[in-house]
């Protein structure tokens, strides 16, 4: 029975090229192009100089800074004030001020002061720029064997991203993002476009049991799911040389939990709509605080105490988190079991809520 | 003798609304039994509670002997539904939705063919088509097929015929006394009151009640009031004046004539027409043609209806 159910789902979403493309090219889109988009590397920062030595040393430094791919030169600026006016027209998002004594200091003393000004209208920017100028400096003052004054003294290993490539990190969770969104919708609009069309009546008034009237529809978008993960661990092995650290068994193990209790969150929706837009609007904004609220976007430990209760009931915030963890540090069932455990409560709880929720009679 | 459909009583209401108050009926095996009545009378309250969809607020029936409460699971399999709207899946081709239909009542086409045949014969030649390009007509007769796939013991046909061409419609009420001769008890709801003499039972439903079951025959036969067509150039205002006419129970505008209804029934046709003329003339209508009628099932449920409110 289940059977027919399942292969009657599959000839409906065959005939429509508008859900069979979008499971295809959203996949291979997302996984294309946002590792570029959604990274929190800052480049091209734009510099202005104010440069007042004008020696050998810091004509070196400025060469040395120019090399590197941070930093663009705006222009050089004959005082302070002028340069500032750079930041204030939006030309330059940092300052770097050398004093006349450069060389002398550093070649004397093997010290010297140099300012830097930073526009923090965008903080991460200039915090970046800031750090990223420090860290220049302080390599450029060793080779005199001297030292720049570091305020900032920041020891950071990078242990599961050492390069601190953004694009990687970003890999699992987009993973997580499409699969939530592409199980998400389209259960969400199956059993409403039933409503709609009149067709469920005549499900309704057959003898079908509801639990495989329920499966019926969850089994088809599990393969769907299943199909969209392939595509994105493939796209994304091609494009980023990056495979699972871990055991790609237990990552598909694990999503087929997820994909089954996120779709038959989606058919809940569907149940208790009567109308599409309803069933949409629905499931967008549930979906929306599922991907707020999950660690994805920002990490949960800085959110305020409620909205870390709320994360802590969300399923993205347990599959993104393991997803990450075996993408990236190659971790083993054992270390996963804490963020299993309330995933697969979830599940069942959601499934059963799905059966229940479909109702053969008003 | 055992029905194959018995309602007592039924009630349901939505919020205030009393969609069915209290609504009784007997169907026999090898019977047509008709519900005819305007839209928002309660005809699909009615076809939806007897096919377990949706539960009543009281009352009780049975099909098949089967309590619909209690017995729902039971029902479903012995009873085909035709839902107004039509409602197979418009993406999947003739054969495919026959197939499925099928298939979820654990049976086959050819299982069940000589029951079908007839119908199926003519949707064979678009079997690849697909349900939602097929013309209104073709439509409905998948739409039968599918009802009748798993050979139900009672069929439920909510305004088959609705926004049906004509000549579809014959077809469709030919293929229905063809199904009784096999046995099958069929209730069906229509709007049409034309559509009421095809029945062999009728039930004129209003406001969630019924006004009267009996067979169309009887319910015409019974109609025992004088009835009068009227004819005029100014139709609206002579609408009007009737109605102020003492004699007259009711008058209903019916197509290009008025037909009047006459409180006395002693009285003949002659003398009927003779008042009605001196009134009308006296209200200043010279032109008036004024003949005797036959009374149909339309008048008679209009007549029921005047007599209810």
């Amino acid at each position: 029975m289940i059977k027919y159910l399942i292969e009657k789902e599959f000839k409906q979403l065959w005939r429509n090229k508008f859900i069979i493309s979008l499971i295809i090219i959203l996949p291979c889109l997302v996984m294309l192009v946002f590792p570029w988009t959604t990274t929190m590397e800052i480049k091209n920062l734009n510099i202005t100089v104010v440069d007042y030595d004008r020696s050998p040393v810091s004509a070196q430094l400025l060469n040395k800074l120019s090399s590197t791919e941070y930093f663009n030169f705006t222009g050089l600026a004959s005082n302070y004030s002028e340069a500032l006016q750079h930041i204030e027209s939006g030309r330059s998002d940092i300052v770097l001020e050398i004093p006349a004594s450069f060389e002398t200091d550093l070649t004397n003393s093997r010290s010297s002061s140099i300012m830097i000004a930073a526009n923090a209208v965008n903080e991460t920017k200039a915090n970046l720029g800031t750090s990223y100028l420090t860290a220049i400096l302080a390599d450029f003052a060793s080779q005199f064997g001297g030292e720049v004054p570091v305020n900032i003294s920041v020891e950071s290993s990078y242990r599961f991203n050492s390069t601190m490539d953004y694009k990687i990190p970003m890999i699992p969770s987009l993973i997580v993002l499409i699969i939530t969104l592409i199980v998400g919708f389209l259960p969400s609009m199956n059993i409403v476009i039933e409503k709609e069309n009149g067709t469920i009546e005549q499900i309704n008034v057959t003898p079908v049991p509801k639990y495989s009237f329920i499966l019926g529809k969850l089994i088809p978008y599990w393969i769907i799911g299943v199909v969209v993960l392939t595509l994105s661990l493939v796209v994304s092995y091609l494009m980023y040389s990056l495979p699972p650290q871990g055991s790609l068994i237990l990552l598909y193990g694990i999503s087929i939990f997820y994909i089954l209790g996120i779709s038959a969150l989606g058919l809940i929706i569907s149940n208790y709509s009567t109308i599409m837009q309803q069933a949409m609007f629905t499931i967008f904004f549930v979906i929306i605080i599922f991907i707020l609220m999950s660690g994805i976007l920002t990490p949960i430990s800085s959110m305020p105490q409620w909205a870390q209760s709320i994360a802590s009931v969300n399923p993205l915030t347990y599959f993104s988190e393991i997803m990450r963890m075996i993408y990236l540090k190659g971790s083993s069932f054992p270390d996963l079991i804490p963020y299993i455990k309330p995933l697969f409560v979830f599940f069942v709880f959601i499934i059963t809520w799905a059966i229940l929720s479909y109702k053969k009679r008003g | 003798m055992m029905f194959r459909v018995e309602v007592d009583n039924i009630k349901k209401n939505y919020g205030a609304t009393e969609a069915l108050r209290g609504v009784s009926m007997r169907v026999s095996e090898g019977e047509i039994f008709g519900v005819i009545g305007p839209d928002g009378a309660g005809k699909t309250s009615l076809f939806r509670i007897l096919t377990t969809l949706i539960l009543p607020d009281g009352g009780s029936a049975k099909v098949m002997g089967k309590d619909i409460v209690a017995d729902y699971k039971q029902i479903r399999p012995i009873v085909g539904y035709m839902p107004g709207r039509f409602s197979l899946y418009q993406d999947l081709s003739v054969e495919e939705n026959i197939d499925f239909f099928a298939t979820l009542f654990g049976t086959t086409l050819q299982e069940n063919y000589s029951l079908v045949e007839e119908i199926y014969s003519q949707i064979e030649p678009f079997r690849k088509r697909k349900a939602g390009a097929l013309s209104g007509g073709m439509k409905q007769k998948l739409a039968l097929c599918c009802a009748l796939i798993h050979r139900p013991q009672v069929l439920f046909l909510d305004e088959p015929t609705t926004g049906v061409d004509p000549v579809s419609r014959k077809e469709f009420w030919y293929m229905l006394r063809r199904l009784k001769e096999q046995g099958l008890a069929i209730i069906v709801s229509t709007p049409y009151m034309d559509e009421a003499t095809l029945c062999d039972r009728i039930a004129l439903i209003r406001g969630g009640k019924f006004l009267k079951t009996e067979t169309p025959q009887q319910i015409i036969a019974d109609f025992d009031h004088p009835l009068f067509a009227v004819k005029a150039s100014s139709m609206s205002p002579l609408l009007r004046q009737i109605r102020q006419i003492p004699q007259v129970l009711s008058c209903f505008a019916f197509g290009d004539t008025h037909h009047i209804v006459l409180k006395d029934k002693g009285i003949d046709s002659l003398q009927g027409k003779e008042l009605l003329s001196t009134e009308l003339e006296r209200r200043g209508f010279t032109d008036v043609h004024i003949n005797d009628i036959a009374p149909n099932i339309e008048d008679c449920y209009m007549y029921l209806e005047t007599l209810n409110s």
